[in-house]
């Protein structure tokens, strides 16, 4: 049982309206983001498993671009992660904090 | 000329006295000592005066004169009051209700008997 | 070239420098000010004791062996961070509502307050973290080494110095880790030092980063070029290790005891997440970024077979940029002194709160300790904890020798505390995970971590060579590195995959199989809904709602007896749940609701049970402390009540004697007109003939003896009524003295009879019964004649009968006398009988008695003599009954 099917299930029998606001719509597409960062996240480090590595000799991807993507992916989940920081505080000061139950 | 007063008192003693000066003054003197029956015995004497005692049996001398001075004919009529009491509310209660004039015992025979001469020369006049 | 002493100068520089801004910062917090001590900033610098010295040296190490696989150490956490919204909030949520002061604290919190648990995490971190701790002071150790090499003149000792690092990093724990017990274990001064630090470490290493692909590789392109040349030039990583590795420090980075510590029990303010959630990713980024080039540059550099962990001093030191190499230094000892101060402190927390303090209450039992004591003993407890965590450090480090075996201990350390995971992780998302699950989880992963990754990792041979090759007992299926004949894989990923996967196994088997105690299933429900709880409010559906709390808080408002006899018959009522707590179906919080409301009103019991059921952001100590306060106020309204009372008894007793002082003042005035009235009229008669006869000349001698004898009787009747008044006066102030004597009824009767018929003018018939009259008394005589005398007297006055005739009966009943005197006449009328005993009452217009008082002196007397006087109604003519107490009687005899 995890949280998102305990709390989702129990608002939804809470609040009657079917269709929301476009405010709160986005609100919760952001949180459903915000969930999905992690999987992205692994997915994406996990890609440099299918490289072909120095067993595969003179194909082997060079240590610098390996450095290159790795740290790219890094930086990404950072950049992410600061617009979804600020998003949430946007959300959070909006809403109070009725919201963060989601 | 019969001059008549009717002394309502119910101390027999006292009656006696008044009865005895009043008397000798030339007075026909009726006496009776119930309040209850006191206007009816009033109308039936048609006295020249009444000396009320305020202390009576049955129905006391302040209501006999209330009483008394709502019948137009005894409007005129000359009212001793006498009472043994002697409060000042006694006196303003009994000039209320329309009394001729309010003496308190014990009193002298000379006030009595000045004051019967006086109101019944007054009611004379008028 | 740098000496070893200028080093160890500045090394004791740095020191008071951290402990001026520790002490700085406590202070600043205790008085309320230094609002940054508590910014995002500072919490995501101090998460960065995840970067140990292991991290700080071991990963320049590491890339030097195995080239990107040191980042795997620092994505893990990068995902959890990234993950906060979902994952670390709730931690850090729950984390704050139970206050919560460890990770060992947490898990027993949440299966029911085991401690058993608490004592089976706190011995897992402590193995974890024991070796962790050696592995710091090897690291301090080995870099004051180089430069001991460095420096010929520097006499140093290796194992002296490690003494007075462990003593010196125990000493500063304990004096800012253990200053006092704050509700809330937090420690300003430490996580201020370890966010100065954790500066320190990244301006290092970023210093030399720059320094060497800068300064000696000449630049970025020089610097790539270089890298993939280098050994270690191209994609090679092990991938089971890769993903293995970053789970591994995922699971470690919120398991970690020291991490828990920084991350949960010291944070201020959960949205100080949000900004971590990037900073701290952005800090490892950072810290990682240069690590492949100095590990290339090194390799290049430095003969071969030098320590590539050290690559971050040695590098700057060949270069002869002694500044630089001390700035590293500096960096590398902040890594170490940081973890150690913060693992010391969270393990001695565990340790304190978990081993020591429940044998000592144990043998305190009986003794009931008061607050302040225990707080006391905590403070020393942790102290020694302390202590003791960095003497058990030292000696690992010194047993072990401080070989290559340490180095890696520090994943071996990640492994074994990643068997938390599975409890925690059941702990925050799944409400039937249980106590019997976690236990059994634990005890699987720990067994199997030490079995297949600690006992052989180590050197010296706790395993024979011949078990790790063969299996125990010959038993090849058993092969510690090699479980169920499954070979040929990374023995670090053998051990993790393992391990977790049976304590998960074994969690979740063991949850399914057992049942939650209530209060498992109210911690269960508590963490797992800890938003709906801590957050938005419901309605009262929600079956959340704890029993527990409820209970607790129906304790402080009916009172424990009450509370629990109600609970009781509740969890009757619910069938199949007798001896259990409740659940909180609809119907019990309605009937709970209805009973508190009893007592603190039904607005508060419905915000109250609102609270706990439906869940605001109050939290359940807040709402205990309403209960308290609603308690108190009660009992308080309960006195001010009672003073009300009292205020209008009395007030009312104020009215009351003011209106009889009112009534008797009235009393008084009426006496008064009355006494004056008696007095007058008898004067007006003596005056009127004493006039007459003295104005009048010649009377009769009939006329003088008639008037005479009138003045006479009138003046005995002004007498009769001053002695009858004179006489009451005395008897209603009671000073009347009484004369007691002995004698009959029938002697008092006698002399009143004769003296009152005297001179009677009518006859009187009296009937007595003269044999019931024989009753001795011990009385006043005289006063009870009187009374006699009178209501003979009385009786021959006013009987109004042809012939009148007096009955006087004597009884004795039940202690009393009783003389009843009944004459055959009318009797008074039922109006007047009330008055007949007031002063001045007369009944008629009868003249001959006196003036009134004969029958209220009468009662006087009989009330001094302990009697009383009634009158009787409907005897057929007046009837006056005296009663007399035979008190008064047998007192004679």
């Amino acid at each position: 049982m995890s949280l998102s099917e305990d709390g989702t299930a129990r608002r939804s029998a809470a609040r009657p309206p079917l269709f929301l606001e476009r405010q709160s719509y986005r609100r919760r597409r952001l949180m459903d983001a915000a969930r999905l960062l992690p999987f992205f996240g692994a997915a994406l480090l996990v890609i440099p498993l299918l490289w072909p590595d120095q067993s595969d000799g003179a194909d082997a991807v060079p240590l610098s671009s390996a450095m290159f993507y790795i740290f790219a992916c890094w930086g990404l989940l950072i950049l992410i992660g600061l617009v979804f920081g600020f998003a949430a505080r946007r959300l959070s000061k909006g809403e109070g904090r009725a919201s963060e139950g989601e | 000329m019969s001059r008549k007063v009717l002394l309502i008192e119910d101390e027999p003693n006292i009656t006696e006295a008044i009865r005895f000066l009043l008397t000798r003054e030339g007075w026909q003197v009726q006496t009776h000592a119930e309040g209850s029956d006191a206007i009816e015995v009033i109308c039936a004497a048609q006295p020249d005066l009444v000396i009320l005692d305020v202390m009576l049996p049955g129905k006391s001398g302040m209501e006999i004169l209330r009483e008394l001075r709502e019948q137009d004919r005894f409007l005129g009529l000359p009212v001793l009051m006498l009472t043994a009491r002697g409060q000042s509310r006694d006196r303003e209660m009994a000039e209320q209700a329309g009394v001729s004039r309010f003496m308190t015992k014990p009193f002298s025979n000379t006030e009595v008997l000045t004051a019967v001469r006086d109101l019944h020369a007054q009611a004379s006049r008028s | 070239m740098a000496t070893l002493n200028m080093l160890i100068l500045v090394c004791l520089g740095y020191v008071v420098l951290l402990f001026g801004v520790a002490f700085a910062a406590d202070r600043a917090a205790a008085a309320g000010k230094g609002k940054w001590l508590r910014s995002p900033l500072i919490y995501t610098l101090s998460l960065s004791i995840y970067c140990t010295a292991w991290t700080f040296y071991g990963a320049v190490g590491n890339a030097a062996r195995s080239g990107l696989e040191f980042v795997t150490i620092y994505l893990g956490p990068t995902l959890v961070m990234v993950s906060w919204w979902w994952g670390l909030r709730k931690l850090v949520r729950i984390g704050r509502s139970q206050r919560v002061t460890s990770i060992a604290d947490l898990i027993s919190s949440r299966y029911g307050k085991s401690n058993t648990l608490a004592i089976c995490v706190t011995t897992l971190a402590v193995l974890g973290g024991t070796p962790y701790i050696a592995l710091q002071l090897q690291s301090i150790t080995l870099s004051f080494s180089i430069f001991a090499e460095a420096d010929p003149t520097g006499l140093y000792r290796e194992g002296s110095s490690v003494f007075w690092v462990a003593t010196g990093l125990a000493a500063f724990a304990i004096l800012f880790g253990t200053r006092n017990l704050d509700a809330n274990e937090r420690h300003h001064g430490i996580v201020t030092a370890i966010a100065l630090e954790s500066v320190v470490k990244l301006v290092a290493l970023l210093a030399v980063g720059i320094f060497v692909v800068w300064g000696i590789a000449g630049g970025l392109t020089p610097m790539l070029d270089r890298i993939d040349a280098s050994d270690i030039g191209q994609w090679n990583v092990d991938t089971s290790r890769w993903t293995t590795l970053i789970f591994l420090s995922a699971a470690a980075f919120v398991c970690l005891p020291r991490m828990f510590q920084v991350m949960v029990v010291e944070n201020d303010d959960e949205s100080h997440l949000r900004t971590a959630a990037w900073a701290f990713p952005l800090y490892l980024l950072l810290m990682s970024l240069f690590v492949v080039p100095i590990a290339v540059v090194g390799l290049d550099l430095l003969p071969a077979g030098s320590n590539p962990d050290l690559f971050v001093l040695t590098v700057p030191l060949s270069q002869g940029n002694d500044g630089l190499a001390m700035l590293s230094f500096i960096g590398g000892f902040s890594s170490a002194t940081s973890m150690v101060i913060v693992t010391a402190m969270a393990l001695s927390t565990m340790v304190s709160n978990h081993v020591v303090m429940p044998i000592w209450l144990n043998t305190q039992e009986g003794s009931s300790p008061v607050s302040g004591d225990v707080r006391k003993i905590v403070l020393i407890a942790r102290r020694l904890s302390i202590a003791a965590i960095m003497a058990l450090g030292y000696f690992y480090y010194r047993l072990s020798g401080g070989g290559a075996a340490l180095a890696s201990i520090g994943l071996v350390a990640f492994a074994g505390l990643s068997q938390i995971l599975p409890a925690l992780v059941g702990a925050l998302f799944w409400r039937g995970a249980t106590r019997v699950g976690a236990l059994a989880g634990l005890t699987v992963g720990f067994v199997l971590w030490i079995y297949t990754l600690l006992l052989p990792g180590m050197e010296g041979g706790i395993i024979p060579v011949s078990m790790i090759e063969n299996g125990p007992f010959g038993l090849g299926w058993l092969r510690p590195q090699a479980l169920f004949g499954i070979e040929g894989i990374d023995p670090m990923v053998h051990a993790v995959v393992w391990s977790l996967s049976l304590n998960t196994i074994a969690f979740c088997v063991g949850s399914l199989l057992s049942f939650p105690s209530p209060l498992e299933r109210l911690q269960g429900a508590q963490f797992v809904n800890v938003f709906d709880h801590s957050a938005s409010p419901h309605g009262w559906s929600g079956s959340v709602a704890q029993s527990e709390d409820l209970m607790i808080m129906t304790q402080r408002i009916l009172g424990t007896g009450a509370a629990q006899e109600f609970f009781q018959a509740e969890a009757a009522r619910q069938k199949g749940r007798e001896g259990r707590l409740p659940e909180p179906t609809p119907g019990f919080l309605e009937r709970l609701e209805r009973e508190l409301s009893g007592s603190v009103g039904a607005a508060t019991a419905h915000a109250m049970i609102g609270q706990i059921v439906g869940g605001a952001a109050v939290s359940v100590e807040d709402l205990l402390a309403v209960a308290d306060e609603s308690a108190q106020m009660l009992e308080y309204s309960n006195q001010l009540e009672t003073k009300s009372a009292e205020l209008s008894r009395t007030a009312r007793q104020l009215r009351d004697a003011n209106a009889k002082l009112t009534q008797l003042s009235m009393q008084k005035d009426a006496f008064l007109s009355q006494v004056s009235h008696e007095l007058r009229t008898p004067m007006t008669s003596i005056r009127a003939f004493s006039e007459i006869m003295r104005d009048t000349g010649g009377m009769s001698d009939e006329d003088q003896m008639r008037f005479s004898s009138i003045i006479h009787d009138e003046a005995l009747r002004l007498t009769r009524l001053l002695d009858d008044l004179l006489d009451l006066s005395v008897l209603e102030s009671g000073q009347v003295s009484l004369n007691m004597l002995d004698g009959t009824v029938q002697g008092v009767l006698d002399r009143a009879v004769a003296t009152a018929l005297t001179g009677g003018e009518r006859a009187l018939a009296l009937r007595r019964t003269r044999s019931a009259e024989r009753i001795t008394l011990y009385t006043d005589l005289d006063r009870l004649g009187q009374v006699f005398i009178n209501l003979i007297s009385n009786a021959q006055k006013y009987c109004d009968a042809d012939e009148p005739e007096l009955t006087i009966a004597t009884h004795d009943i039940g202690g009393q006398v009783v003389i009843d005197f009944i004459d055959n006449g009318s009797g008074i009328p039922p109006e007047a009988q009330a008055m007949v005993f007031e002063k001045f009452a007369r009944v008629g217009s009868d003249k001959a008695g006196g003036a009134g008082l004969g029958l209220a002196i009468c009662r006087e007397i009989m009330q001094r003599l302990g009697g009383d006087i009634s009158y009787l109604p409907e005897q057929g003519g007046a009837g006056f009954r005296v009663t007399l107490p035979l008190a008064f009687r047998q007192a004679a005899q």
